[in-house]
C-alpha cells in the first residue's frame, strides 16, 4: 500500500512537471479601452494599431527608441523619384503555416483601399504596386514622397488566401454586415504572438507564436489583455498585483505607485502636444456677452498674447501634472521630425504684461467665453482647462467652461459641427512624427484640398504657411526642408495662432516582477516584454 | 383569465413600443459616433460618407421604422464598437451581469428580511434602532464611493479579494459562469455587496414599515386575546401577511438592481450589460444603448407580469377589482 | 398594476403636525433632534453660503493654482487659511463644501418639489377622473418605473441637452439637472395620491360636496389634497435623500453641474481621483458631510413618518 502510494505520487509529481514547461511566463496588461477591432485596416488609432502590431506586421517597423527598422522587407530604395522599391523578407510564415509573399502585399494594398478601409490615408500614398517576383515589390506614389517608408508603419499585411477563404478580402467596416466580419473577430498575421481567444471589451488571449523569424527579447509564452475604464480601479488591480502593467496612470498616482511595494511608474515623454486655440474665423464670438457684441477679440494677436501670457504654465505643471510635463513653445514636440530647440521658448508668464495688452486691445474690461474642452482624452484635460479658466479670470476674461466627453466635445467642434467653438482645448500627435502633419492638419487655411487645415479648428489663417506647408511636402532636400518647416513655425508663433501647453507625459505603470519598453509614441509592444 | 392576460400582454408590448421611441429619440441628441469609429486622419469626405452609409442622416421615423421591425426579430444591428451583432454581444455579456443581480438580490433578501423583522419587532430595542441608523449608511453615500472605498480597502491594502473583473469563469454552453471557480467566486463578493446594499436597507425598510402594520391589525390582537405565543403571531401569522406586498416589491426592485449594475459594474470593470451600455454611452455606440434600453424594458415587463399573475392567483378579491377597473 | 404599498394614509391635516402627540414624540427622541439640528444647520449654511463660508470657491479670480492640494490645517504642509486643505485646483474644501452643499440642496429641493408638483397633479386627476385618463398616466408610470432613476436622469439630461442652443449649456446645466432627476421622481408620488384620492373620492362629504355644485378643482384642492399631505411629505423627505445622492451619481457619470461651480457630488468624484494618492481630504469630507445631511435628513423623514401614522402612535 504504502509502495503503491509512493508510485502514485512520483507519477502525479512527473506529469505535473511535465505539465508545466520550463518557460510558461504569463504576462497580463490593462489599458483604459479596448483594441477598436483585430482587423489591421479598420481603425486608424494608436491603441487599436498597437495592439494588433503583436500579431500582424507591416513592412517596417520602428522599434523602442522610435528608429526605423525592416520587418517584413528586409531593405527599401528610392529606386526612381515616384517609385520606392522593396526586397521582402524570405522564409516567413503566417500564423496558419502560409507562405509570406509579394501576392500577400498587393492583396494588402487593394484590402485598404476598400470602403470599410479606415486606412485610406495609407491607401492614399500608393498609386499602384508592382509585382517584380516573390520577395520583390514596387510601390509608385502620386508624387515624389522621401517619407513613404515611414509612413508605412501601420499599414499590417494580411494574408490573402486566409482572407479568401474567410471572405474577408474588404475591411470589415461597422457599416457592413456580419459576413465579411471574420477578420475583426479572428487574426491570422505573421507576428510574434497568436491570438488565442478574444472577447471584446472584456479580454483578449494571445500566445506565443514560436515560429516567429526575429529573435525578440520577450519570454512571455502567454499574454492577456483586459481593458479597465476607471482610473481608480486600473491603479488599484496593479498595485494589488492583479496586472503586471497597466496604463495611463493619474499623473497624480506616481507617488502612490512609488511607495507601494512591487510596482513603480514608468514615464516618458509623449510626443503629444495640447494646445489651446482660438476661433479667428467669425466676425462676432459665438458665445460672446455685451463686451464683444459685433467684435471677435480673438482676431487681435494682443489678445492671443494676453492669453499666453496670462497663463501660468509652470503652475499647471507643477500642481496640475505633478512636474511630469514638458512646457512648450511650439506646435510638435522633441521627438517630430522638424523640432528645433530654438524655437521651442514661449514668452514670460506675466498677469501685468496681459492685462496691459488687452487694455491695449480695448478690452481693459475682459470679456466672456465658452471654453470647450473634453474631459475624457488626454491627461488632466478638464483640470488643465479649469485651471486655464481661472488664470484667465485674473486678466478680467470670465470663461464659461464646458468640460464633456470626447464624443460630445469632438461632435461638437469638428468640422461636421461647423467648428461649432470659440475657444478649445485639444491634443495632436502627428501620426507620421513628422512636423508636415502639423502645419498641414492645424495650421493651414481651411477650406483647400486634401484635408488640408481639417483640425484647425479656429480657422487661423496665413497663407504663407498654406504655401509653406506645400514646399514641405514635396521636398526632398532634408536642409532646404528643414529650414522651411521652421520658417512656417515662426510665422504661427509670432502671430500667436494657438497656445502650446505642453506635452503630456507617458504614464504607465509596471510590476517589478517585468521589464517592459515604453515607446514615445504610448505603444506597447509584447516583444519587449521580459518576465524575471 | 385569458382576457385579462391578453389585455396584460397588449398593454406590455405598447409599453415596450413606447420604451423604444423613447430610447430611440433620445439617442439622436447624445453625440457624433462617427468621430469614435475613425481615426484622427481620416478625411471629412470619409467620415460623411461614413454617416450616410449607416444611415444616420435619415428621416427620423425612416430610421426608427428601421429600429423597431429589426428589434422584433431579436436584431439590433451592429455595434459600432464592437463591429458585432449586438444580440450576440447581449448575449455575452448577460450572464455576468445576472449573476451579479441574482447573487445581490439574494445577499439583500436573506439580510434585508430578517432585519427587518428584528426591527419591527423590537421596534424600540438599542440593536434594531442601531440596525436602522446603519443601514441607512448604505443609502447615504453614493455607490460608486463604497465600491472604491471597498477596492480600496480589501484590494489594495489587505489584498484579500480581486480589484477588477469576473475571475476565471467556465463556460457551461452559452452560459459563462463564475460560481464554479475559485477566483470567480472571490471576484463576486465585493460587486455583489456594492449592489445590495441600497437594496438591503430597501427591502429591510419596507418589511418593518409592513410588518409594524400588520402588527397593528385586529387579527394579529385576537391572537394575541387568544394566547397564541408571540413567535407564533409573529412568523406565522405576521410575517405571512407582510410578504404578499413585500414580494411584489421584491420583484419590482429585481429589474432595478439589474439596471442599478450600471454604477457597481463600471466601478469594478465587470464584464455585464452594463458596463456595456456606459461604455456605449460614451463612444455614442447607438445599436448597445437601443438593445440595451429595450431589454431592460422588457425584463421589467416580464417581471411586472409575472407579479400580476401571481397576485391574480393568490389574491381572490383582486380578480374583481382588477377586471373592472382594467389594469 | 399593483400600487407600491406605501405608508397608509393617515387621515391628518398639515395643522395638526404640532399637536401634542408629535411634538411630544419629538422632543423625546434625541437623535431625531440632532437630525433635525443638523439638516437645519446645513440648509442655514447652504443659504447664507457668502456669509459663512471663509472663501468664495466659485470666483475663479480668487483661486490660486499654487495653493493646490493642501492637507487640512493640523497635518504637516497645512495651511492656516484652509481649514480642511484644498482641492486639485486651490480650491478651499471648507467653502466649496458650504457652496456645494448649496448647489446639491438646491438641485435636490428644486427637483423634489418639481416631482412632487407633476406627482400629486398626475395622481389627482388619475384619482378622480379614473378611466381612460387613469390608464394612460398609470402606463406611463409603469414605462417610466422600466428604467432606474439615475437612468432617465441621464438620458433627459443628453436630449435637453441636445435640444438647447449650446452656447445656453453653462446657464442652464443646473435646471436641466433639476428637470432630469425631478421627471425621474413623480410616480411615485402619483400614485400614492391616486390611491388616496381613490378612498376619498367616495367619500360621503366629497360626493355631497359634487352634489351641491362644487367644481373638481376646488374640491380636488379643498377636500382631497389635505388628506394625502401626510405621505406626501413622507416621500418628499426620502426623496430629497435620494436625489442628493443621485446628484452625486449623475457628476460620477458625467453630467452633472460645470466644473468651475461644483456641488458636493462633483466634489467627492473629483476627489476620488486622489483618493489614491494620499490626498483624501478631498474626497473624504464632502463624502462624510454628505453623508451626515442625507442620513439626518433620513432619520427625520423616518420619524415623521412613524409619527404622522396614527396607527403606529
Amino acid at each position: 500500500m504504502r509502495s503503491l502510494t509512493k508510485t502514485l505520487t512520483a507519477a502525479l509529481l512527473g506529469s505535473a512537471m511535465l505539465a508545466a514547461p520550463a518557460s510558461a511566463e504569463e504576462f497580463k496588461f490593462a489599458f483604459q479601452g479596448d483594441a477598436g477591432t483585430m482587423d489591421p485596416h479598420g481603425l486608424f488609432e494608436t491603441f487599436t494599431l498597437g495592439f494588433q502590431r503583436n500579431i500582424y506586421e507591416g513592412l517596417v517597423a520602428r522599434d523602442g527608441n522610435m528608429a526605423m527598422t525592416g520587418a517584413l522587407a528586409e531593405s527599401w530604395e528610392n529606386t526612381s523619384p515616384k517609385v520606392w522599391t522593396f526586397n521582402l523578407r524570405k522564409g516567413v510564415k503566417f500564423h496558419n503555416g502560409n507562405d509570406f509573399t509579394a501576392d500577400d502585399v498587393a492583396f494588402s494594398v487593394e484590402r485598404i483601399k476598400t470602403e470599410g478601409s479606415d486606412m485610406k490615408v495609407v491607401a492614399a500614398l500608393i498609386d499602384k504596386v508592382k509585382i517584380i517576383d516573390d520577395h520583390t515589390i514596387e510601390f509608385h506614389t502620386p508624387a515624389p514622397n522621401p517619407i513613404m517608408p515611414l509612413q508605412l508603419e501601420i499599414f499590417y499585411i494580411m494574408d490573402k488566401e486566409w482572407s479568401e477563404e474567410n471572405k474577408t478580402t474588404e475591411a470589415t467596416s461597422v457599416a457592413g454586415g456580419d459576413e465579411g466580419n471574420f477578420a475583426n473577430l479572428n487574426a491570422n498575421g505573421t507576428g510574434p504572438f497568436k491570438l488565442e481567444s478574444r472577447q471584446s471589451g472584456v479580454k483578449t488571449v494571445l500566445v506565443r507564436n514560436d515560429d516567429h523569424w526575429e529573435d525578440i527579447d520577450s519570454n512571455v509564452t502567454k499574454a492577456i489583455f483586459t481593458p479597465i475604464d476607471q482610473d481608480a480601479t486600473r491603479v488599484a488591480a496593479l498595485i494589488s498585483g492583479d496586472v503586471d502593467l497597466a496604463w495611463p496612470i493619474p499623473v497624480q498616482d506616481w507617488n502612490r505607485l512609488e511607495s507601494a511595494d512591487g510596482v513603480k511608474p514608468l514615464t516618458g515623454p509623449e510626443a503629444r502636444t495640447i494646445f489651446l486655440g482660438f476661433n479667428q474665423t467669425d466676425d462676432e464670438l459665438k458665445t460672446g456677452g455685451e463686451a464683444t457684441k459685433g467684435k471677435n477679440p480673438f482676431k487681435d494677436v494682443r489678445v492671443r498674447q494676453a492669453f499666453m501670457q496670462a497663463i501660468d504654465i509652470e503652475a499647471i505643471k507643477k500642481k496640475i501634472m505633478r512636474g511630469s510635463a514638458t512646457p512648450a513653445g511650439l506646435m510638435i514636440a522633441p521627438q517630430i521630425n522638424g523640432f528645433t530647440e530654438a524655437q521651442n521658448t514661449r514668452p514670460d508668464h506675466d498677469v501685468a504684461a496681459a492685462k496691459k495688452l488687452m487694455e491695449e486691445a480695448g478690452y481693459g474690461d475682459g470679456f466672456e467665453v465658452t471654453m470647450d474642452c473634453p474631459n475624457d482624452r488626454y491627461v488632466n484635460d478638464e483640470k488643465i482647462c479649469q485651471a486655464s479658466a481661472s488664470m484667465l479670470a485674473k486678466i478680467g476674461v470670465k470663461v464659461n467652461l464646458l468640460a464633456q466627453t470626447k464624443s460630445k466635445y469632438f461632435g461638437k467642434v469638428l468640422a461636421q459641427n461647423e467648428y461649432d467653438t470659440d475657444f478649445f482645448l485639444l491634443g495632436w500627435t502627428p501620426s507620421t512624427f513628422d512636423a508636415h502633419n502639423v502645419l498641414s492638419a492645424l495650421m493651414s487655411c481651411r477650406g483647400g484640398e486634401d484635408n488640408i487645415g481639417a483640425f484647425n479648428l479656429g480657422g487661423y489663417c496665413n497663407p504663407k504657411i498654406n504655401e509653406l506647408t506645400a514646399k514641405v511636402q514635396s521636398e526632398t532636400d532634408q536642409d532646404k526642408r528643414q529650414a522651411m518647416i521652421e520658417e512656417a513655425f515662426q510665422i504661427h508663433s509670432d502671430e500667436v495662432g494657438h497656445i502650446p501647453l505642453h506635452q503630456q507625459p507617458l504614464s504607465w505603470g509596471v510590476s517589478d516582477k517585468v521589464d517592459v519598453v515604453q515607446r514615445p509614441d504610448n505603444v506597447f509592444d509584447l516583444r519587449s516584454a521580459v518576465v524575471k | 383569465m385569458i382576457s385579462f392576460l391578453i389585455k396584460r400582454l397588449l398593454q406590455s408590448i405598447l409599453v415596450m413600443l413606447t420604451v423604444a421611441l423613447i430610447a430611440f429619440a433620445l439617442f439622436r441628441y447624445v453625440g457624433d459616433p462617427i468621430n469614435n469609429m475613425v481615426g484622427q486622419d481620416t478625411t471629412l469626405e470619409e467620415r460623411a460618407d461614413l454617416r450616410e452609409r449607416l444611415g444616420l442622416d435619415d428621416p427620423f421615423f425612416v430610421q426608427f421604422g428601421r429600429f423597431v421591425v429589426n428589434a422584433a426579430q431579436g436584431e439590433f444591428g451592429i455595434s459600432y464598437q464592437h463591429r458585432r451583432p449586438v444580440s450576440e454581444l447581449i448575449a455575452e455579456r448577460a450572464p455576468a451581469t445576472l449573476e451579479l443581480s441574482l447573487l445581490s438580490a439574494i445577499l439583500a433578501i436573506a439580510i434585508g428580511i430578517p432585519m427587518g423583522v428584528y426591527t419591527a419587532i423590537h421596534r424600540d430595542g438599542w440593536l434594531s434602532r442601531a440596525f436602522m441608523s446603519l443601514s441607512l449608511i448604505g443609502i447615504s453615500l453614493p455607490t460608486f464611493l463604497i465600491g472604491i472605498l471597498l477596492i480600496l480597502l480589501f484590494g489594495v491594502i489587505l489584498r484579500w479579494l480581486p480589484t477588477f473583473g469576473r475571475g476565471e469563469v467556465v463556460q457551461l454552453g452559452w452560459w459563462s459562469t463564475g460560481f464554479l471557480t475559485w477566483s470567480g467566486i472571490k471576484a463576486l463578493i465585493m460587486p455583489a455587496i456594492t449592489l445590495a446594499l441600497f437594496q438591503m436597507t430597501l427591502i429591510m425598510r419596507l418589511v418593518r414599515a409592513e410588518m409594524l402594520e400588520v402588527l397593528r391589525t385586529d387579527f394579529v390582537k385576537f391572537g394575541r386575546a387568544r394566547g397564541l405565543p408571540d413567535r407564533y403571531i409573529h412568523f406565522k401569522t405576521a410575517l405571512k401577511n407582510t410578504m404578499v406586498p413585500v414580494i411584489t416589491i421584491i420583484g419590482l426592485q429585481l429589474g432595478a438592481i439589474i439596471a442599478f449594475a450600471i454604477i457597481t459594474e463600471t466601478v469594478f470593470q465587470w464584464p455585464g450589460m452594463g458596463l456595456m451600455f456606459i461604455q456605449a454611452v460614451r463612444e455614442v455606440d447607438i445599436p448597445i444603448m437601443a438593445a440595451y434600453l429595450v431589454m431592460i424594458a422588457l425584463i421589467f415587463v416580464i417581471i411586472n407580469l409575472i407579479v400580476d399573475m401571481l397576485y391574480y392567483v393568490v389574491d381572490p378579491r383582486l380578480r374583481v377589482d382588477r377586471a373592472a377597473t382594467g389594469h | 398594476m399593483i400600487d407600491a404599498p406605501l405608508p397608509r394614509a393617515p387621515r391628518t391635516r398639515i395643522g395638526r403636525f404640532f399637536d401634542s402627540d408629535i411634538w411630544y414624540s419629538f422632543i423625546r427622541s434625541p437623535l431625531v433632534i440632532l437630525s433635525a439640528v443638523v439638516s437645519i444647520a446645513f440648509f442655514a449654511a447652504a443659504l447664507f453660503a457668502p456669509w459663512v463660508a471663509p472663501h468664495n470657491p466659485f470666483d475663479l479670480a480668487s483661486i490660486d493654482l499654487l495653493d493646490s492640494s493642501l492637507p487640512p490645517v493640523w497635518l504637516e504642509d497645512g495651511d492656516t487659511r484652509f481649514l480642511l486643505g484644498t482641492d486639485d485646483q486651490g480650491r478651499d474644501i471648507l467653502s466649496t463644501i458650504i457652496y456645494g452643499a448649496r448647489i446639491s440642496l438646491f438641485v435636490s429641493l428644486a427637483a423634489v418639489f418639481f416631482s412632487m408638483v407633476l406627482g400629486i397633479t398626475l395622481g389627482l386627476v388619475s384619482g378622480y377622473v379614473g378611466g381612460r385618463t387613469d390608464a394612460i398616466i398609470m402606463r406611463i408610470a409603469d414605462v417610466q418605473l422600466a428604467f432606474p432613476a439615475i437612468l432617465i436622469a441621464m438620458l433627459i439630461d443628453g436630449v435637453v441637452r441636445g435640444l438647447l442652443p449650446r452656447d445656453l449649456h453653462g446657464d442652464i446645466a443646473i435646471y436641466v439637472l433639476i428637470f432630469a432627476i425631478g421627471i425621474s421622481g413623480w410616480v411615485q408620488y402619483a400614485r400614492t395620491v391616486r390611491g388616496s384620492t381613490l378612498v376619498e373620492k367616495n367619500k360621503e362629504y366629497v360626493q355631497a360636496a359634487r352634489v351641491i355644485g362644487i367644481g373638481p378643482v376646488i374640491i380636488l384642492w379643498r377636500h382631497i389634497l389635505p388628506n394625502v399631505t401626510g405621505p406626501v411629505l413622507v416621500i418628499a423627505t426620502i426623496h430629497l435623500a435620494i436625489a442628493i445622492i443621485t446628484e452625486a451619481t449623475l457628476s460620477f457619470l458625467g453630467v452633472g453641474v460645470p466644473p468651475t461651480t461644483p456641488s458636493m457630488g462633483t466634489l467627492i468624484q473629483v476627489g476620488q481621483d486622489y483618493l489614491f494618492s494620499g490626498e483624501w481630504w478631498i474626497t473624504i469630507f464632502p463624502g462624510i458631510a454628505l453623508a451626515v445631511l442625507v442620513l439626518a435628513i433620513n432619520l427625520f423623514g423616518d420619524w415623521l413618518r412613524d409619527a404622522l401614522n396614527p396607527k403606529l402612535r
